[in-house]
């Protein structure tokens, strides 16, 4: 793209504030989500006896090219609009996601879908990054020096709620991504170590709790410790698959795989990466991961809106928290989670939802012109009483 | 639950406040209450910067968490790919069919001669399949795939290529070489499945006994159709026969020889074990290549040896003499063979015959047709049919191969009088040559009939057998079949030093209404050698041989079966592990007989006859009681 630095149309403005080390990041890994698609779906697609081998693929295709304009042209809004999208998104998604415990398809066991034509689109996907900016607006709000406004309990009273819909989906690990990142919110917001701990304690008791309340938790648990003692055939074929790929792969089209894992399209599809292309490619991967992730925080640094700080936070957090479940699942490091690798796994909703999430994060952290650490240009930010610097 | 309230005095910066911030650090320290009017001012701007200062510090701190979970995962891919990548056992057996063992996985067993020799194999191949709905473009793939395999037939190849069916098999069989060149053509939808085909790597040596398998390795005939189970039951199992190639061999050129030379449609050769019933060797001309039974011809395909019936002339006189001599003839006594014999609208002759009384010795040596039918109709209908019944001429022989034929045999209403007569000169019945060359090897090995086998006997086993005739019968008839060779119509077959015996055969072939056909004969020899203690029958036919100038004119069983017999023994006897004998005493003494009959040595000689003799056996029609004396007294010269 060329354009020049006095270009003040929209797209001109765009383009010379927004962080375009972090949107090629991106863009970099839509690509991969499509070399990723033509590898993994054919074979499942007909493994699962699809009218048509491309079928995943196609509308993968569809999506990604979705998903690439979609962040593009959230990125283009100003804070205010990020907030605004983000209040009407949560508002919608919330609903949708309590209406799919009414009228929402059950699909292996769990209502997480609703029934719309041509895709099933998976709301608790979008409110993931829509409650992130609201709950980074709501902490902020509270935490703005001669605030009124009870953000922090009205954040807690939402993400409640949210988690009383999630647990009757049921999809915890969908509740265990929201309320990592509502923490991390609070953490970077601020929250101090005390209670830190207390919560890390009640997750860990939590936690400890779901392995003796829930027995697939617990015999997830303890697959994951000890492979032989149950089915753990997914993850011994994708680390087979790893072994298999080697230093550099077995070249494109030529991983087994995909053929015999029934997720080789979506949870493992890390997997089949490692296998036809190897190390090297899959160490790209997570470094463009890592890249995203940590240049967002490091970037958050020199801002000076708390806002902007804590729905960086929770967009980021989430981001790297789904690559990090995905990959250490596919990998054995952790137990097995079915989470999506964000933009290279299929999924619509997931796709979709993850560039409206990196959307807002490249809004939100656009150079603002005559701002600065300290500054806000943005008048409906809250934080600064009109004559505070006068 | 963090939240501050406003009023709250902020307590003194965090002493870990980033140093990005230099303003804050340029300002003065707060004071602990600081008085409003100031604070009005600078406390929300500095509690501000304090909880962006905390910000920033926590951001840090997940940063660092990042950074550490995907080094993590950085760290545990680097293990699980190059440093300790797990054991890919089903990775691999995904992405690559095994290398083929060293012995191949089959699913049938091989078959092999006595010796160990490859008779049928199985080996893995690559069969190439199509799924048609994988298949874009199916002309623009079949003329690809035609480049590597010119020998599809582009039309059906397109046919097959399309289509919504999901399997479609291309090609059954390809080398690896041609495995690798349509991997290389990269067509979508074409894949190999690994298959084995059966390979008879004698090809048409042993064709009628092996058979043959269909498409899909299924038995369809002979061996592989008999022992269809056994050989999928146990595929690691080795089927040993009893053939032997070698013997095989040099039977199958010596009968094709015998049949170009005197223009025969076909023949048959059998070698046995006289003393197991082992078949050593069988051949039917023509034959085909068992790795290509589709093109093989009616004809072809048909066993000769099992399945063709032929009425089996003068061979079936040694049946008729040992029948005779069970029933108490002497060798010495005999029929007059002087005049024809005319039993209603038939006439029974001689060929080239003397026309006169002959004894035993001389009726087979000279092979006459009435002496036999005299002979047989001596023993008596009833006899003579349980005597062949006996010797298992009349019912369908159980060797291992699922093509035999049953005899064609007078029934018992039917069996008359001159059915005993012709039958007695081996006509009126069809039997097949293996139910000869069975006879035969009875006769020799001491009157035991074991029914022929096609699987090796193990070494030291005695086969099950029926005893039909009597040892001193089985000795004499050895004695006169050696005669037959040394003084009568069997001479072409005799290989010095092997000490071979047998019987020619020529019979009138029968039409389809039922008469002789002219010049259309069957000209067969059985045989055994060697004769002081045989070890192997020898049986070799020609179908329809044409007589020529080295035959003198002649198609007859003497001319045409019995030199391709000693053929055969000359060559097969040193296989067999036999040296030629030198002709000593005792040996003469074991299997020599005059022509008269009498002094055998061993038995009681009425060297000097007493009259009484001749009046046992013959019938008040024939004369040879009166005329026998004069008789043998001219024989004795020659």
């Amino acid at each position: 793209m060329a354009f020049s630095r006095a270009d003040t149309s929209v797209l001109g403005r765009w383009w010379w504030t927004v962080d375009r080390w972090t949107l090629g990041a991106l863009l970099i890994l839509i690509g991969f989500g499509y070399v990723m698609m033509l590898a993994a779906s054919p074979a499942v697609a007909e493994r699962i006896g699809a009218s048509s081998r491309h079928m995943f693929f196609i509308k993968q295709v569809a999506y990604l090219a979705m998903a690439a304009l979609l962040m593009v042209s959230v990125s283009l809004l100003s804070v205010r609009g990020v907030r605004r999208l983000a209040l009407l998104g949560f508002t919608a998604a919330l609903v949708l996601t309590a209406a799919t415990l009414v009228v929402g398809v059950e699909i292996k066991g769990a209502r997480r879908w609703l029934p719309i034509p041509a895709l099933s689109l998976q709301p608790s996907e979008f409110l993931k990054p829509f409650f992130a900016v609201v709950a980074a607006w709501l902490i902020a709000e509270g935490k703005a020096p001669g605030s009124k406004v009870w953000g922090a309990t009205i954040a807690l009273v939402l993400y409640l709620t949210i988690a009383a819909i999630l647990k009757g989906q049921p999809d915890i690990g969908m509740l265990i991504v929201i309320s990592a990142v509502f923490f991390a919110q609070f953490f970077v917001a601020g929250m101090n170590l005390f209670l830190v701990g207390a919560v890390g304690g009640i997750g860990v008791a939590g936690a400890v709790a779901a392995y003796f309340m829930f027995p697939h938790v617990q015999s997830r648990v303890q697959r994951f410790l000890d492979p032989s003692s149950g089915d753990s055939y997914q993850v011994s074929v994708a680390l087979e698959a790893f072994a298999n790929g080697g230093l550099l792969g077995r070249g494109p089209g030529e991983g087994r795989v995909k053929n015999v894992l029934p997720d080789a399209h979506a949870d493992f599809v890390f997997a089949v990466a490692a296998e036809e292309y190897g190390m090297v490619l899959c160490l790209v991967i997570i470094a463009l991961f890592a890249y995203v992730v940590v240049r967002g925080l490091m970037r958050l640094l020199g801002e000076s809106d708390l806002f902007v700080m804590l729905a960086g936070t929770g967009l980021l957090t989430q981001f790297g928290l789904q690559a990090f479940v995905n990959m250490g699942s596919t990998l054995h490091l952790i137990p097995t989670k079915g989470m999506t690798l964000p933009f290279v796994s299929y999924g619509g909703s997931s796709v979709l939802a993850i560039a409206i999430g990196m959307g807002m994060l490249l809004a939100l952290t656009r150079r603002r012109t005559g701002t600065r650490a300290g500054e806000d240009a943005d008048p409906a930010a809250p934080a600064v009483p009109a004559g505070g610097l006068r | 639950m963090t939240h501050i309230p406003p009023h709250t005095p902020v307590a003194a910066p965090a002493p870990h406040s980033a140093p990005a911030d230099a303003p804050m650090l340029r300002r003065p320290a707060m004071p602990a209450d600081p008085p409003r009017a100031v604070v009005r001012v600078t406390q929300p701007d500095l509690m501000r910067r304090a909880i962006l200062d905390k910000t920033r510090g926590r951001l840090v701190i997940a940063a660092f968490g990042f950074a550490t979970l995907f080094g993590a995962v950085a760290l545990k891919l680097a293990m699980a790919t190059v440093i300790h990548p797990a054991e890919p056992r089903r990775a691999v057996a995904l992405s690559r069919p095994p290398a083929p063992p060293a012995e191949a996985p089959v699913a049938r067993a091989t078959v092999t001669d006595r010796n160990g020799e490859i008779l049928a194999v199985s080996l893995p191949l690559t069969a190439l399949y199509a799924n048609p709905r994988q298949i874009e473009n199916a002309p623009e793939a079949a003329d690809r795939l035609r480049r590597v395999l010119p020998e599809l037939d582009r039309e059906r190849l397109i046919q097959r290529l399309s289509g919504e069916r999901q399997f479609a098999y291309i090609a059954r069989a390809l080398t690896p070489r041609q495995v690798a060149q349509v991997n290389t053509l990269g067509i979508p939808g074409l894949y190999f499945e690994e298959a084995e085909r059966r390979f008879f790597p004698q090809g048409r040596t042993a064709a009628h006994i092996i058979g043959g398998v269909d498409v899909d390795g299924n038995g369809i005939a002979g061996v592989e159709r008999s022992f269809d189970q056994r050989l999928r039951a146990q595929p690691n199992e080795r089927l040993r026969l009893s053939l032997d190639i070698r013997v095989q061999l040099a039977l199958r050129e010596a009968v094709q020889r015998a049949i170009d030379e005197f223009n025969g449609i076909g023949g048959a050769g059998v070698v046995m074990d006289v003393n197991t019933g082992e078949v050593l060797s069988m051949v039917s001309l023509p034959d085909y290549d068992a790795n290509d039974v589709g093109a093989a011809t009616n004809d072809q395909r048909f066993n000769r040896v099992t399945v063709g019936v032929y009425e089996p002339g003068s061979t079936f006189k040694l049946l008729t003499a040992s029948m005779a001599l069970e029933n108490g003839l002497q060798p010495w006594q005999g029929y007059d063979a002087s005049r024809p014999i005319s039993v209603g609208r038939f006439t029974i002759n001689d060929y080239r015959g003397k026309g006169r009384w002959l004894a035993l010795p001389e009726i087979l040596a000279y092979s006459s047709n009435l002496a036999s039918a005299h002979m047989a109709a001596a023993v008596g209908v009833n006899r003579h049919r349980d005597f062949l019944q006996r010797m298992g001429m009349t019912a369908r022989l159980r060797i291992e191969i699922p093509e035999t034929a049953l005899p064609l045999v007078p029934s018992q209403r039917t069996w008359r009088e001159l059915n005993t007569m012709t039958i007695g000169f081996g006509h009126g019945i069809s039997v097949t040559p293996l139910h000869v060359a069975t006879a035969g090897a009875t006769i020799a090995n001491g009157g035991i009939l074991r029914q022929p086998t096609i699987l090796a006997v193990p070494p030291g086993t005695q086969r099950e057998g029926t005893r039909v005739i009597s040892e001193r019968t089985s000795e004499i008839m050895r004695r006169m079949m050696r005669l037959v060779v040394t003084d009568g119509s069997g001479r072409g077959a005799d290989v010095p030093g092997y000490f071979v015996g047998g019987k020619t055969g020529t019979a009138q072939k029968t039409g389809p209404r039922g008469g002789y056909l002219e010049n259309k004969r069957i000209a067969a020899f059985i045989g055994a050698f060697p004769m002081y203690a045989p070890r192997y029958a020898v049986y070799v036919m020609v179908d329809e041989p044409k007589p020529n100038a080295r035959s003198h004119g002649f198609a007859t069983a003497g001319w045409v079966a019995a030199p391709a017999a000693g053929m055969v023994i000359s060559r097969i006897a040193p296989i067999l592990g036999m040296l030629p004998e030198p002709v000593t005493p005792e040996i003469t003494r074991a299997i020599t007989m005059p022509m008269n009959g009498r002094g055998i040595p061993g038995y009681n000689p009425p060297a000097a006859a007493p009259a009484t003799r001749p009046a046992a056996p013959a019938r008040p029609s024939g004369q040879p009681a009166a005329a026998a004396p004069q008789r043998e007294a001219s024989l004795v010269p020659r």
